[in-house]
C-alpha cells in the first residue's frame, strides 16, 4: 500500500448512474475505511479539527476506525455532529478538514469525509443510536426550521436536557437536505430521514406544517407556548431571477422549484402526483452546487443539459467533485456564456435562449475576474427548458412578524457568529438565514454555537 | 393528522369541508390561504380559505374536483384527516388591515365565479360583521352549479345571482350584472372579484372602463406557498411578484393576465394523464388519442 495515495472509494458507473437516482457513491466497506484510516499519523495538534466546523474530534474517531471498534467511533463524532451521515456526503471536505490534513502536503490527504459517512452508514446498520441527556432541565426551546441549523441546534439543546420543539414549514422535516439536495447525493429514506429519528430519539419533537411569521410568530411561541428561547434556522429564502425579457415563459424554472419537484415532491418517481417538466434540452444557468444538482437532475430526467455559467471553469463555486461529477455523467458546460433574453412561442412557451459570450477582465469585489461581454457575440441556444440557479435572496416571513429581531441591508437576520445571538433577547438564529446561502456543514456550526449560546443565556451565565 | 368534521357536497363535483387545523383557525383571516395534501405521496395543493371557526379550531375549503388531486380530496369522508394542511398563506385582504373609519363608508362590489363565491363569502362576512354591508354579484354557468347562495345572503348588502344560460337569476355572465347594476345608477368604491382567471380578466377590462378599482385573487401554481420556489410568480405592473407571498391579492388593472393564464397550463398535459391513471389504473397505456405516448 502507498501511504501518500487515499483507497479509492467505489462508484456508481457514470453510464448508468446518468440514467438513475440511485447513489453515485457507493462508499468505503469495513476493511477499506480500516486501512484508509491506518494512513492517519494521529497529529498531536491536530490540524483537520480546525478545519471542521462543528469541531469533530477527527483524529479521535479514526482512531477507533483503525481498532475496528465502529461503535466507539460513531459516539466520538455524535458528541460533536448530529448529522453525520449527512456530513460524511456533502461538506466541502476538501476546503475544511481534508484541506488542513498534512497528509495532503506530499500525498492525498485522508478521506475523512467517507471514513465520517462510513461511521455514520454502520452505525445506522447497526441500530446504534447517540446518547441522550441524563437529565431533564425542564425547560422549553422552540428552534424553527428542520434544516442543518435547526437539527444541529436541536440535537446539542436535547442532549443538554432541554425541552426541544422543532416547528417546520413544509410537511416533511429536513429543510434543504429534503427539498434541496438530490436522493442521488443524499438518500432521503435511508439516510436523511434516519439522521432527524436520530435527533428525535434524543427527546426533540417535530411539528410539521408550521410557518412561522404565518401560522403562529416569534412573539405568540414566547409568550403564550412558553418557550423561552427560541432559534431560527428558518433557511435561505427566495429565488433569485435575471430580470431579462421572457423569464416568465413556460418551461423555465427557479432551481428551488425543479428541485422541490424532483426531491421533496418525488416527481422523478412516476408513483408521484407531482409534475415536473420533462425537457428534452435544459440550460441551467448558474455555476453553483444548486446549479449542478439541478443540472443532474434534469440530465436524470432524459435531458440533454447544458450549464450556462458567465465566468470561467476555475472560477466555478461549485465543489470539484460535484463539477467532476456532472461530466463524467455527461452535462455540458457553457462557460464565458451569460443569458440575455429567453424566447417562447406564440403559446408562451420556450424555445431558445438568448446568450452573449463573455472574457475575463479584472478583479473584482470578489476577488474573480470579471466577466465582460464581448461585441456582437450573441447566439440563440435552442432549448425547452431553463432552470435558473442564482441564489436566493432571505425570506422576509419572520423579520417582518417579530418585534425587535434587526436585519442587515441585505435583509438576513443580524446574529452574534460566536453565540447566534440576535437583537431580541432569548432570540438566536444562524444558517442561510443569517448568512445567506451557504453550505450545510456552517449551518450546522452555526446551529452548534447557538446551541451553547442559548444553554448559557437560559442557564444564567 | 387534520380530522374531517363535515363533508358536504355543494354542486356536482363542488365540496365543503370543516377541518380540524387549530393553529390555522386562530390566526387566518379573509383573503389567505391553505395548501393541503391528501396522503403522503400527495400534491400539495393550495385553496383560499372559505370560512374559520376560532373556538371550533376548524376551517372551511370548497373545491371542485377538476384534477387527480382535487378528486382524490373528495374521496376523503367525514371522520378521516387530511394527510397535511397548513396556513394561513398569503396576505390578508387589505380592508382587513385598513382602519374601520377608513373602510366604513366605502362602497364595496364583490364579484364571484364559479368556486369563487367561497374565497369571497369570508370577506363580505367580515365585512357584514364590522358593520359594512357589501353588494355582491354571483356568477354560476348553471342553476345546479351555484354554491353558497344562503350563506351570501346572509353577510350581503344586495345579492345578485346571475346564470350564464339564464337558469337562475340573471342572465348572462357577471360582467353584464356589472353594467347592469351601473347602468341602474348603483356606485361603487372599489370591486373585488374572483373566479377563474378569464373572468377576472373581463372584469378588470369593463371596471377600468368605469374607473373603479379592482382587486383580484389569483391562483396561479405552487409548490410550497412560503416564497421559496417561484412557481406562482406573475407580472404587476411590469414588476414580477410571487402571488404567495406578495398575494394572493393583486391590483387587476395592473395584472397581466394573458402570461398568468398561459403560466396556468404548464403542467395540464401531465395533470390529464395523472387524471386518467387514477380513472383508469394500470390499463391506461396510450391510444386514446389525448396522450402523446
Amino acid at each position: 500500500m502507498d501511504v501518500l495515495k487515499k483507497i479509492p472509494v467505489r462508484e456508481q458507473d457514470a453510464r448508468e448512474r446518468a440514467t438513475n437516482f440511485q447513489e453515485v457513491c457507493l462508499g468505503y466497506n469495513k476493511e477499506e475505511a480500516m486501512e484508509e484510516a491506518s494512513r492517519c499519523i494521529n497529529c498531536k495538534n491536530a490540524q483537520c479539527i480546525k478545519g471542521c466546523p462543528v469541531a469533530i474530534n477527527i483524529p479521535g474517531f479514526i482512531e477507533q476506525v483503525k481498532n475496528g471498534d465502529i461503535a466507539a467511533a460513531y459516539q466520538v463524532i455524535s458528541e460533536s455532529s448530529a448529522l453525520p451521515a449527512v456530513c460524511g456526503r456533502v461538506c466541502p471536505q476538501e476546503t475544511q478538514c481534508e484541506g488542513k490534513c498534512i497528509r495532503g502536503i506530499k500525498g492525498d490527504p485522508i478521506s475523512i469525509g467517507k471514513l465520517e459517512r462510513f461511521v455514520a452508514d454502520w452505525a445506522r446498520e447497526n441500530n446504534i443510536k447517540p446518547e441522550g441527556a441524563k437529565e431533564k432541565k425542564g425547560k422549553k426551546v422552540a428552534v424553527i426550521g428542520s434544516g442543518p441549523a435547526g437539527l444541529t441546534c436541536a440535537g446539542d439543546l436535547a442532549k443538554l436536557g432541554y425541552d426541544v420543539t422543532i416547528f417546520e414549514a413544509l410537511h416533511e422535516p429536513g429543510g434543504v437536505l429534503v427539498y434541496g439536495i438530490p436522493e442521488f447525493r443524499l438518500p432521503k429514506s435511508d439516510v436523511v430521514a434516519k439522521e432527524i429519528e436520530n435527533v428525535k430519539s434524543l427527546g426533540v419533537k417535530i411539528e410539521t406544517n408550521v410557518v412561522i411569521g404565518k401560522s403562529t410568530t416569534i412573539d405568540e411561541l414566547m409568550d403564550e407556548e412558553g418557550f423561552e428561547a427560541i432559534f431560527i434556522g428558518s433557511g435561505a429564502g427566495l429565488p433569485k431571477f435575471m430580470g431579462i425579457p421572457g423569464e416568465n415563459a413556460n418551461g423555465v424554472f427557479s432551481a428551488n422549484e425543479y428541485l422541490t419537484r424532483s426531491n421533496l415532491m418525488k416527481s422523478f418517481d412516476e408513483r408521484s402526483n407531482t409534475p415536473i417538466m420533462h425537457g428534452k434540452k435544459v440550460a441551467v444557468v448558474g455555476g453553483g452546487n444548486v446549479a449542478m444538482d439541478a443540472a443532474r437532475t434534469a440530465l436524470r430526467l432524459g435531458a440533454e443539459v447544458h450549464i450556462v455559467y458567465r465566468r470561467s471553469e476555475e472560477e466555478l463555486p461549485a465543489r470539484v467533485e460535484e463539477v467532476h461529477h456532472a461530466k463524467e455523467e455527461g452535462v455540458i458546460f457553457d462557460l464565458l456564456t451569460n443569458p440575455t433574453e429567453i424566447l417562447s412561442d406564440e403559446k408562451g412557451w420556450v424555445t431558445g435562449m438568448k446568450c452573449i459570450r463573455m472574457e475575463l477582465g479584472e478583479p473584482d469585489e470578489s476577488g474573480r475576474r470579471r466577466p465582460v461581454v464581448i461585441p456582437d457575440s450573441e447566439f440563440t441556444m435552442e432549448v425547452d427548458t431553463v432552470i435558473m440557479s442564482l441564489g436566493t435572496s432571505p425570506n422576509p416571513l419572520i423579520s417582518s412578524t417579530t418585534d425587535g429581531l434587526e436585519t442587515n441591508k441585505w435583509k438576513c437576520i443580524v446574529a452574534d457568529e460566536a453565540n447566534g445571538k440576535t437583537t431580541k433577547e432569548g432570540v438566536y438564529a444562524g444558517g442561510d438565514a443569517v448568512t445567506g446561502a451557504a453550505t450545510v456543514i456552517l449551518a450546522m456550526g452555526a446551529g452548534k454555537a447557538a446551541a451553547k449560546g442559548i444553554d448559557d443565556y437560559l442557564s444564567g451565565r | 393528522m387534520y380530522k374531517i368534521l363535515k363533508k358536504k357536497e355543494l354542486a356536482a363535483n363542488i365540496y365543503l369541508m370543516d377541518v380540524e387545523a387549530k393553529r390555522v383557525a386562530k390566526t387566518c383571516k379573509p383573503g389567505q390561504f391553505v395548501i393541503v395534501r391528501t396522503d403522503a405521496a400527495g400534491e400539495r395543493i393550495p385553496l383560499t380559505i372559505c370560512d374559520y371557526d376560532r373556538e371550533a379550531g376548524t376551517v372551511t375549503i370548497v373545491f371542485q374536483t377538476v384534477g387527480a388531486g382535487t378528486k382524490m380530496m373528495a374521496e376523503l369522508q367525514e371522520g378521516e384527516a387530511f394527510h397535511d394542511f397548513v396556513g394561513p398563506l398569503g396576505c390578508a385582504s387589505e380592508f382587513v388591515g385598513e382602519e374601520l373609519s377608513a373602510i366604513k363608508d366605502k362602497r364595496f362590489l364583490f364579484v364571484a365565479g364559479g368556486v369563487g363565491a367561497a374565497p369571497v363569502y369570508p370577506q363580505v362576512k367580515w365585512l357584514h360583521e364590522h358593520g359594512i354591508a357589501a353588494d355582491v354579484i354571483v356568477g354560476s354557468k348553471t342553476k345546479d352549479l351555484l354554491i353558497l347562495e344562503k350563506e351570501m345572503e346572509a353577510v350581503a348588502g344586495n345579492l345578485y345571482v346571475t346564470t350564464d344560460d339564464g337558469s337562475y337569476g340573471r342572465s348572462g355572465m357577471v360582467t353584464q350584472t356589472i353594467k347592469d347594476l351601473i347602468a341602474e345608477g348603483k356606485q361603487y368604491d372599489v370591486c373585488i372579484a374572483i373566479g377563474p382567471m378569464i373572468m377576472m380578466k373581463f372584469v378588470c377590462l369593463l371596471t377600468k372602463e368605469y374607473q373603479l378599482p379592482t382587486i383580484v385573487s389569483l391562483n396561479p401554481i405552487m409548490v410550497d406557498g412560503t416564497g421559496m420556489c417561484g412557481a406562482c410568480r406573475v407580472t404587476v405592473d411590469g414588476k414580477v411578484k410571487f402571488a404567495c407571498v406578495d398575494g394572493p391579492e393583486f391590483d387587476g388593472h395592473a395584472v397581466n393576465f394573458d402570461e398568468a393564464m398561459r403560466r396556468q397550463q404548464i403542467y395540464k398535459t401531465q395533470e390529464g394523464r395523472a387524471m386518467l391513471a387514477l380513472q383508469e389504473g394500470e390499463t391506461h397505456h396510450g391510444g386514446c388519442g389525448n396522450c402523446a405516448d
